[in-house]
């Protein structure tokens, strides 16, 4: 096998190895396969953290000193920040090893940049085999920076076990708290640079936000069954300032504190499940994505179906329905 | 779609040095042909920039120096490089290199040597026409 070098190495802790799998797994999703099929059972171990927030929130500062600590505390840490693609050139710059800069040993901190290259969601597609590579890697906690987001950049949610989402003072009103989207998402809310005015103001809207929740219970079975990791926890929030690393003890605790929920109720085996099937529909999409799109450029017959939508004789979901018999997928 | 490489290429700026306006210059020209350009900020030693080789894997690596001591890191930064078995790696180096030094980096692999004035395309075309993999 093409890889397994690189795979044995990876398992015995080689940053280098680990860095060159990674690089394969984002440009090709059948390396990504055979790649992951490997590790697969060596994986499971880490803790996966996502930090999201909107752009300029501190992230990338925030998680900086939360690799500082979580070093003292002895623990191997692997960062995965992903930052936007032109939808233009394709280009990307990918800027968040700034904040990054104090000298962390390699042995413990790994650092990777990835564009999304064009994924919707707040992710690039070939996060999730990153996690598990940094995952087989050794990594005690793997911290997921997504782009910065604005409302509805969720899909982090999908794959962390806690989610963090950051808040600064002075963006956004009382409106903004009860919108849809990376609001319902979130388990630990923090309000980044609490020196600025107003840090109390914002901690105050979400807590008016967090009570209604607490009274109002959603009644669909659907959300309680794919959504138990939100429903049964009341989210927290927290104050801190990166810079000089205050009240990170607290956020450290909070963290904790959703771990042991996630563990002592048995949410964490919904999450589990949630997770694997998530994955393997973005996987289906994908390869069943690829698979029309030849028969739609290839195939004689579709060509004539789409002459026939022209000319108005067949509709679009007909057309699509016709498809699927093609594809022996039976409706 | 499934196969989708890009050119991933790495800047930064070596040693004492503040003057960030050209490598910022640079790094928006080379993802606006399309790569995938990592910026890591000023200050850094050839620890760090090492560091981030190992773990980013980018195709090229350039470094942009105006205080005068690419005589003195260069080198150290090939050298560790080398340590690390890391070979399929472009290393270029620009910004203020008198043509007198060039033989020397030259002599340990480095290549570029591009000064204020250059022609954005010129660059983009040279990394693409040099690398490695």
């Amino acid at each position: 096998m093409e890889y397994s070098n690189l795979i044995s190495q990876l398992l015995k802790g080689h940053p280098r190895a680990a860095a060159r799998l990674i690089t394969f797994v984002e440009n090709d999703i059948e390396a990504a396969e055979e790649i992951v099929n490997s590790i697969y059972e060596h994986t499971g171990n880490a803790y996966i953290l996502g930090i999201t927030g909107a752009p300029g929130t501190g992230k990338s500062t925030f998680i900086s000193t939360l690799i500082k600590i979580y070093v003292e505390q002895g623990k191997k840490i692997g960062i995965i920040c992903v930052d936007p693609t032109s939808p233009l050139t394709g280009g990307a710059l990918l800027g968040d090893r700034i904040r990054m800069k104090q000298l962390f040993s390699i042995d413990n901190v790994f650092i990777r940049s990835m564009a999304n290259r064009g994924q919707l969601g707040g992710l690039a597609r070939a996060t999730e085999d990153v996690i598990k590579i940094l995952d087989a890697y050794g990594c005690d906690i793997v911290i997921v920076e997504t782009v910065g987001v604005g409302q509805s950049e969720v899909d982090i949610f999908k794959s962390a076990h806690t989610v963090v989402v950051l808040l600064v003072p002075g963006l956004g009103d009382d409106i903004q708290a009860i919108k849809s989207g990376i609001m319902e998402i979130t388990d630990i809310f923090v309000v980044n640079k609490m020196d600025l005015p107003g840090a109390d103001k914002k901690i105050a809207e979400i807590q008016q936000m967090l009570e209604f929740k607490k009274n109002y219970k959603y009644d669909s079975k659907e959300i309680s069954e794919k959504f138990a990791k939100i429903e049964q926890w009341t989210p927290e929030i927290t104050k801190v300032n990166s810079k000089i690393g205050e009240n990170f003890d607290e956020l450290l605790g909070l963290i904790k504190k959703h771990k042991s929920f996630l563990e002592e109720s048995g949410v964490i085996s919904n999450y589990l499940k949630n997770r694997i099937t998530n994955e393997t529909i973005q996987i289906l999409k994908y390869k069943l994505t690829e698979k029309v799109e030849e028969l739609l450029n290839s195939d004689k017959e579709i060509g004539k179906y789409i002459d026939q939508a022209i000319k108005k004789s067949l509709d679009p979901y007909s057309m699509a329905n016709l498809i699927i018999k093609m594809l022996g997928l039976e409706k | 779609m499934s196969k989708e490489r890009k050119i991933k290429v790495l800047c930064c700026k070596p040693g004492l040095d503040g003057h960030d306006r050209g490598v910022k210059v640079l790094a928006r020209a080379l993802r606006d042909a399309g790569m995938e350009v990592i910026y890591t900020g000023i200050h850094q030693t050839p620890d760090d920039i090492v560091n981030t080789v190992i773990q980013e894997d980018p195709d090229a690596v350039m470094l942009s120096m105006l205080s005068g001591s690419h005589n003195a890191i260069c080198p150290i930064i090939m050298d560790k490089l080398k340590e690390h078995g890391i070979d399929d790696v472009l290393v270029a180096v620009g910004g203020i290199i008198p043509d007198e030094d060039k033989t020397f980096l030259e002599s340990h692999g480095l290549k570029g040597f591009y000064g204020p004035g250059t022609d954005l395309k010129t660059i983009v075309d040279f990394v693409k026409n040099n690398l490695k993999r």
